[in-house]
């Protein structure tokens, strides 16, 4: 293989002759244009530029790219670029390149943003997010408003279905966690409260901590992760598929076919899976509290029973309904406003699952304030 | 009403996506029983018509008459009751995954008519004799080729009994043979049913075969550049742009 060589020198009537030799195949070490450039760019320009390959051996891509190089060039100058002497296939590639103009306002020009207009975009974009939600929100209560009326379409087989998935499948991965918490929250109550003597109370510590707090906002994350996300990704996938508009075109509400069942069946199953959670919990609770404070199952059924009233439970429930209409929403509306592509279902299900957390977070803590100043 | 055959009127329609203008100033008519070609290059904006005469995108300006009525300046409810005489078919299908080929047919007969669930199966077997796809009712979309999806799309349009087929892009992706049947299948339709049939593609053969008429969108100039009879278009248009289309780029410039 010969080593690739470019030279230029000036020839007859103002010509820039262009010696291309070796071989010129990409991957190998070529010279580049810009020694021609050079030349071209001078004043006043060559009137025309022509090529000498006679000692060209093989060449590819690497060619092409070069002589695209100088054939732009002279185009900017006014230059004549003469292909004569080129190879015929070079100048039937060159010619197919060329042969279509490059589209007016075509090239997209990335600029690179500053920090300010950086800022001022997310915080547009938070806003625009949050009219949109509230708009799907109205959506939402519309709907509700038709199936009370008895006038929305669904299939009552896909409500069903949607309530099992989010429902007895989400039994397995509430039980392990909810157990967990409660053996987690039992061992720091007993090493703390044995220190003051009152190990005891690790019970209330668990019951109230599971009932009241833990347990609603423990199964709304689990089912932020499972089924918002799965929710995100469902209707996204309808919706990159056409399937929504299919609805559309039928006449049918999208709405009260895809969201509100799903709204509903989540709503109705997240208090079920918080009552379930906290029980798993205080049972978690039960077996760190009675093995390590030495008392007895009875003692500590009967503390926890002290522990916790209808009061707890209920507020319990309540809380569990909120974060699960958040997580459904959350899932549901960015599945609605999913992008045309398998990236943006990606994008939306990562948005249902941390807008939906962030939802539950910051409604707990509304709630527990309201909590406090209300008594319960 | 200028012709007494004429179901559908686009009048002065112009359609854009925010700032970006797709399409402005079409005007054409189509006439009960066309096989309608909505035709132009890739990106000109053919699909976005066919939304937009479907209901599913808003125009900008102009609107869309059928029977002599407005489609979008008139009342969400009249919208619907005529949304209810399209059938649509979509580029890939768009069967609802989650249901059985009888159940997305089933779906619409279910919302919109008195019959029972015995009734529905029939109907929705029938529809897929229609389409050569007996026998599949309790297959999920997922499980059939993306030709049997496509004649399955077209059975779920026609489950309402449509008077106007909508097809995006119909032989896209077929097979020659599977192609040709298809539009076998459109003509029968029409013949037997009075369809009227209005499909976007850019599938020559098809568009001679079965078009009787026809709207060509230009991308570069952004309005349409003819409309009438592709075949009469093909030889006797004097837009070079349009017959250079339909003579896949052969057409001399002084015809």
């Amino acid at each position: 293989m010969t080593e690739a060589q470019i030279k230029a020198a000036p020839g007859d009537g103002g010509t820039l002759v262009v010696t291309v030799s070796g071989d010129w195949l990409l991957g190998a070490s070529l010279p580049g244009p810009n020694s021609v450039l050079q030349l071209l760019r001078q004043s006043p320009p060559p009137a025309s530029v022509a090529f000498d390959t006679s000692l060209l051996g093989d060449w590819d891509t690497g060619l092409i790219i070069a002589l695209l190089a100088i054939q732009r060039e002279a185009a900017s100058q006014n230059t004549n670029f003469d292909e004569a002497g080129l190879p015929d296939g070079a100048r039937r590639l060159l010619d197919l390149a060329l042969a279509v103009a490059e589209r007016e306002g075509a090239r997209r020009h990335a600029k690179p943003k500053r920090f300010l207009e950086r800022v001022g975009d997310s915080v547009l974009e938070v806003i625009e997010n949050g009219k949109e939600l509230l708009a799907f929100i109205g959506e939402l209560v519309l709907s509700f408003g038709r199936y009370a009326r008895g006038t929305a379409t669904y299939l009552r087989s896909d409500l069903l279905l949607y309530i099992q998935q989010a429902g007895a499948q989400a039994f397995a991965i509430v039980s392990v966690i909810s157990f967990l918490i409660g053996m987690i929250f039992a061992f720091v109550g007993v090493m703390q409260l044995n220190m003051f003597g009152a190990g005891i109370y690790t019970a209330d510590l668990v019951a109230v901590a599971m009932v009241r707090e833990m347990a609603p906002i423990m199964t709304a994350i689990i089912m932020a992760g499972r089924t918002g996300a799965a929710y995100a990704a469902q209707i996204g996938t309808m919706k990159v598929n056409e399937e929504i508009d299919a609805l559309k075109t039928l006449g049918m509400q999208p709405i009260d076919f895809l969201v509100t069942p799903r709204v509903i069946a989540l709503v109705l199953m997240m208090p079920l899976l918080t009552m379930y959670s906290s029980l798993m919990g205080i049972l978690g609770g039960m077996g760190v509290g009675v093995i390590m404070l030495d008392i007895s199952l009875v003692q500590y059924v009967a503390q926890t029973m002290d522990a916790v009233g209808l009061n707890s439970l209920l507020g319990g429930l309540f809380k569990s309904i909120v974060y699960g209409s958040l997580v459904a929403l959350a899932g549901c509306q960015q599945g609605m406003a999913c992008g045309n592509s398998a990236l943006a279902v990606g994008q939306s299900t990562t948005k249902a699952v941390v807008m939906g957390i962030v939802l539950i977070v910051i409604s707990a803590s509304l709630l527990t304030v309201i909590y406090i100043n209300i008594g319960i | 009403m200028p012709d007494s055959d004429a179901q559908i009127l686009v009048e002065d329609l112009t359609m854009a996506y925010g700032d970006f203008l797709i399409q402005a100033d079409l005007n054409f008519t189509i006439n009960r029983g066309d096989v309608f070609i909505i035709m132009g290059g890739s990106g000109c904006g053919k699909s976005t018509l066919l939304k937009t005469m479907i209901g599913l995108k808003s125009p900008d300006k102009g609107d869309v008459f059928y029977n002599g009525a407005p489609f979008w300046s008139s009342s969400h409810e009249h919208q619907e009751i005529l949304k209810r005489s399209f059938g649509t078919t979509f580029q890939a299908g768009a069967l609802w995954s989650s249901m059985t080929l009888a159940e997305n047919i089933g779906l619409a007969l279910r919302q919109y008519t008195d019959l029972g669930d015995k009734a529905i199966r029939e109907v929705a077997a029938y529809k897929l004799m229609l389409v050569g796809l007996a026998g599949f009712e309790d297959y999920y979309p997922n499980e059939i080729s993306g030709g049997m999806m496509k004649r399955a799309g077209l059975a779920r349009a026609m489950a309402l009994d449509p008077e106007i087929l909508f097809f995006d892009e119909p032989s896209a992706g077929l097979d020659p043979i599977s192609a040709k049947l298809l539009d076998d299948l459109i003509l029968e339709l029409r013949d037997s049913l009075g369809t009227t049939v209005i499909i976007v593609t850019h599938e020559l053969a098809s568009i001679f075969a079965i078009g009787n008429n026809s709207v060509f969108l230009d991308p570069v100039t952004k309005t349409q550049l003819a409309t009438g009879d592709p075949n009469d278009l093909r030889d006797n248009h004097e837009n070079l742009v349009v017959r250079n289309f339909l003579q896949r780029g052969m057409a001399e410039t002084n015809a």
